[in-house]
């Protein structure tokens, strides 16, 4: 059986040290800059903070992960690396890429470094996880959500390295790594700059009737009748309409969350070694609910006990959650 | 959920005309005491928020009889208590129920989550907001029982005695 | 600057739709013909699903192309999962002729060391990441459609020092995204592997619009693209004398051989940018077209008074 570690966000460092309290095996983080996926306003660590919370988790036996998890665009590699540098004197115990240059490098510069392959990278059929174990040494790829158990199961039989799945959190529609929808309506990369629906272009107007609009740079990317639940302004969860779709839906998914509490043994048994529980935009108050939810659920499963799943239905986008395609090829 | 329509259809008259001017007065000594020791205790709050320092917050607890204007400037803090009437214009408003809104604050109610079922409803800024959010739930421990522990046995009273009465409803 | 400009090599990049087998026949057929491009690259890089409708062209195609002059490359999958992906991938990774483009990290696994091509979807965002594709047998990279022009000029020089060729796409929509759901069969209550193939309908992509009647995107199964047409005709100039070695041309359901002779008549001086412009708005009347990636602004904009250089 392999260990079930629980990865957890940490978007802040009393998040972080929320996680850790929480029972966290790894809490995972960036800086306040684009190397890394969840660039928003306010969030993420300076240098000093990540220093003095790696150590808090440390002495509690948590790891920490970096994520460097963006695409520097040329010219710019130098912030990466910096950051990569950095990382290694604080002594964080793995990076999370996505980037070969900055794989590379790493590997190259800092080599013992442990470095896992970022969802980021889109790295869905053994091969591609292989090319990337190969070149660069990777001791651990995270899955894209976009593969069923059986396919997992197969996968773990092909590959040299460890695979980490996410349970938990935000449903990711697109290839991660290759959507560059948000940069198409407000100029910022989900890829280089590690934004996705930067808040600073987002407005939300309440009309007369009740019923909410959400803009993303001035285009309306969904409208909520006055008792509807409501979600992020992301594009690919937006309503639109199509010449044979006139009344507005859902063209690529409603606001949905993902939520895999009740596959944990069957992802166990294919062979995943890591949990992954999205969310370092989200507050502390997500974190310990859900990673006190899901430590939990692991620890009574590997005790041979059946697993008590807290509903956490209330911390889903719109409410609502699904089991992806993790449960069945139809999602596609 | 019920609580959704509670905003939608809340005391829209609330807050306005000399009641109004009179609890404000009644409450600002206290809101100005509370925002200062909490800037003092926690610095790094500021670093945060970034340029929004200088943002207007209306918050506003929609059964209160007045909203609550913020501007988090470490240079000249503003933290008052406005009828709504009067109430100056903000670069962002944050509008839910009081007690929400305090659970918020100490990251005991996760804000996504109130929003996305309609709970809390935000307009202007919106990254204006994710800072303050983010700012404010980098917080170590409760700013609610901060507040209360200020005003002594009877603050704590009173917050206990607020909790109790939300769960109730 | 020294380059000229009949040393940089016009492109067709891979038809991004099913298009129906007859019309792909003919369309290459007219390309071979008429098109004044060097290079075409075919093979169907979005949906494994439709491969089988047209792969058994393929010989003759190339055939024909190769005998007009121009050089083919055949284009791997954007995302392999399936056996079926997988298999296609590594059988395309084994060939010695024509060239091959890449865009799946499993097709650079299958490549190894030989030479190849990195496609638009390998995300070579970077001068480091050139460098190493590079020293693993790359011979020519295709930026991505969302990079500006300041890391186009460093990504091409560092490439070119390199050795290799430099891509960039100039005009038709962008790629946005894609995913392991079809969002053509979604829209039409089917799932993925029930799809009948609806896709087919849409030969320049499905539209959607926002709720207030913006439109916004273009669904192409599991692909999403850019409402707008990506524009660089004005641009090319400056994309040459940075470096880019070649100018790919997105096929729509246009008159791509009249948007070939206008990028063609551009790069070579025959035709005024103002002219040529004029003349690619009356090709492709009805859709917008834009250029805020290359620009670094948002990229459905269209940001005027950039002149060639």
């Amino acid at each position: 059986m392999s260990l079930a570690e629980l990865i957890c966000p940490a978007g802040t460092p009393a998040a972080l040290r929320t996680a850790v309290d929480a029972g966290a095996d790894a809490v995972y983080c960036g800086f306040q800059d684009a190397t890394n996926a969840r660039n928003f306003p306010g969030l993420n660590f300076t240098p000093d903070e990540l220093t003095e919370t790696a150590a808090y988790a440390h002495a509690r036996g948590t790891k920490v992960l970096l994520a460097l998890n963006t695409y520097p665009p040329a010219g710019k590699v130098d912030l990466w690396r910096q950051a990569a540098d950095l990382g290694v004197r604080i002594g964080v115990d793995a990076f999370i890429v996505a980037d070969m240059g900055v794989a590379d490098y790493i590997a190259r510069i800092h080599p013992g470094t442990r470095l896992h392959l970022s969802v980021q990278a889109a790295a869905s059929s053994p091969e591609a996880i292989r090319y990337y174990c190969e070149s660069f040494g990777v001791k651990r790829v995270v899955l894209p959500r976009i593969l069923t158990i059986p396919e997992i199961r197969q996968i773990r039989t092909e590959i040299p390295c460890e695979i980490e799945t996410f349970i938990f959190g935000n449903h990711g529609l697109m290839v991660e790594g290759r959507c560059s929808l948000t940069n198409y309506l407000t100029g910022q990369s989900t890829n280089m700059d590690g934004v996705c629906s930067p808040a600073s272009d987002v407005e939300y107007t309440r009309d007369a009737d009740g019923s909410m609009s959400s803009q993303l740079a001035g285009f309306t990317i969904d409208r909520f009748g006055p008792e509807e639940k409501a979600g992020y302004p992301t594009i690919c969860k937006g309503r639109y309409t199509a010449p044979h779709r006139r009344e507005g839906y859902y063209a690529f998914e409603e606001p949905v969350s993902l939520n895999l509490s009740r596959l944990l043994p069957d992802l166990i048994d294919a062979g995943v070694h890591a949990f992954k529980i999205e969310g370092r935009q989200r507050s502390k108050s997500y974190v310990r609910g859900v990673v006190t939810a899901f430590r939990r659920a692991v620890d009574d499963i590997r005790a041979g006990r059946q697993a008590d799943i807290a509903d956490l239905v209330a911390l889903t986008e719109g409410q609502k959650q699904t089991q992806g395609a993790f449960e069945t090829k139809k999602w596609r | 959920m019920k609580m959704s329509a509670g905003i939608a259809s809340g005391p829209p008259l609330a807050g306005r005309g000399a009641v109004s001017r009179l609890a404000c007065a009644l409450v600002q000594p206290l809101l100005s005491r509370v925002v200062r020791r909490i800037a003092a205790r926690h610095p790094s709050l500021f670093a945060r928020l970034g340029p929004h320092q200088a943002t207007d917050f209306l918050i506003d607890p929609v059964e209160l009889p007045f909203a609550l204007h913020l501007r988090p400037d470490p240079q000249a803090l503003v933290f008052r208590a406005v009828p709504r009437d009067a109430a100056p214009r903000a670069g962002a408003v944050i509008r839910g129920r009081f007690m929400l809104l305090l659970e918020l604050v100490d990251s005991e109610e996760d804000g996504d989550a109130a929003f996305f079922s309609r709970d809390l409803e935000v307009s202007g800024d919106t990254e204006a907001v994710v800072r303050l959010r983010n700012a404010l739930d980098d917080v170590d421990g409760s700013i609610a029982e901060e507040t209360a522990r200020m005003f002594g046995a009877p603050g704590r009273a009173i917050l206990a005695r607020l909790r109790r009465s939300y769960v109730a409803t | 600057m020294a380059v000229s400009d009949m040393t940089t090599k016009l492109t067709l990049g891979p038809i991004a739709y099913h298009w129906p087998a007859e019309e792909r026949r003919d369309f290459y057929a007219r390309i071979a013909d008429e098109a004044p491009v060097d290079e075409v690259y075919l093979g169907e890089v979005i949906c494994s699903k439709r491969a089988p409708f047209h792969e058994p062209d393929l010989p003759a195609m190339i055939e024909r192309l190769e005998r007009a002059g121009k050089t083919v490359i055949l284009s791997s999958l954007a995302e392999v999962m399936l056996k079926r992906e997988r298999k296609a991938t590594e059988d395309l990774a084994a060939m010695d002729h024509p060239e091959i483009e890449i865009n799946n990290a499993a097709g650079l696994y299958a490549r190894g060391k030989r030479p190849h091509r990195i496609g638009p979807f390998m995300n070579a965002y970077n001068e480091a990441t050139i460098a190493w594709l590079a020293g693993q047998g790359a011979t020519h990279v295709s930026l991505p459609t969302e990079l500006p022009a300041e890391a186009i000029a460093v990504a091409a020089q560092a490439a070119r020092g390199l050795g290799l060729g430099v891509e960039v796409q100039v005009f038709g929509r962008a790629s946005l995204a894609v995913s392991a759901r079809c969002y053509h069969a979604r829209a039409h209550g089917r799932t993925k592997d029930n799809c009948q193939f609806v896709c087919e309908d849409d030969p320049d992509g499905m539209p959607l619009r926002t709720r207030d009647d913006a439109p916004i995107l273009r669904v192409n199964g599991i692909q999403t693209q850019s409402e707008s047409y990506v524009d660089l005709l004005p641009e090319t100039g400056r994309l040459v004398a940075d470096g880019v070695t070649h100018l790919r041309l997105m096929p729509q359901a246009v008159d791509m051989v009249a948007v070939a002779e206008i990028f063609r008549g551009t790069l070579d001086r025959a035709l005024e940018t103002s002219e040529a412009e004029a003349r690619l708005r009356a090709v492709c009347t009805g859709t917008r077209f834009s250029n805020g990636f290359y620009h670094g602004q948002a990229g459905y904009r269209r940001i005027a008074g950039a002149t060639s250089v």
